[in-house]
């Protein structure tokens, strides 16, 4: 336990990479020098995000009641969350597409959660290249 | 912003190509098997795509 602790990487050799890489996807690539991979990051976020805009695809807000409604709205909220400063921007410049009917609408809401999914995959994989678990 | 509209095939396979990018960028270590990986992940996407629709198509009768 105490080899464990004292093995554990501090708080300043990943913190500044994940939140740069919360807020600007491929951030945190950016930051550890893998500007080619973090290039790539960033134009499949982006580009996913934006197509989730075009596509007028909605923005989740939190909602509780039964399970499901829980799981799918507070997960679909943290999705977007995650996106970081496109979320942000997004809604700060008044984006609120209403969820109505339609695949593409529907393509669009999923475009725009799982562009937040990708930038958690490129947080984690940040933090691992930070923390030294891997090149 | 401008409208987009795309059918469901065009937009899986857009879905299927930047989550392929992703998963390729940061799973391998050398960029030879991450392009690999990268592609490999494309074509499992794009099978099931073809092999889900064939058989929501057959399934529908």
């Amino acid at each position: 336990m105490a080899t464990d602790q004292a093995k554990a990487p501090s708080i300043g050799t990943w913190a500044p990479v994940v939140g740069l890489g919360w807020l600007i996807p491929g951030g945190g690539h950016f930051l550890l020098k893998r500007t080619g991979r973090g290039t790539l990051l960033l134009v499949s976020v982006l580009s996913m995000f934006l197509l989730g805009l075009m596509m007028r695809g909605a923005m989740f807000q939190p909602q509780t009641g039964d399970i499901l409604t829980t799981i799918i709205y507070c997960g679909g909220f943290l999705g977007d969350l995650a996106s970081g400063l496109l979320y942000l921007l997004a809604t700060w410049l008044g984006y609120a597409q209403p969820d109505v009917a339609g695949h593409v609408h529907d393509y669009g809401t999923k475009f725009l959660v799982g562009a937040g999914l990708l930038n958690v995959l490129a947080i984690v994989d940040a933090y691992e290249i930070a923390t030294g678990k891997k090149d | 912003m401008p409208k987009m509209n795309l059918s469901h095939f065009e937009a899986a396979i857009l879905f299927a190509l930047f989550a392929s990018i992703v998963l390729g960028v940061i799973t391998k270590r050398t960029d030879q098997e991450r392009l690999r990986y990268g592609v490999r992940c494309f074509v499992y996407f794009v099978a099931a795509l073809v092999g889900l629709g064939w058989l929501m198509y057959l399934g529908h009768g």
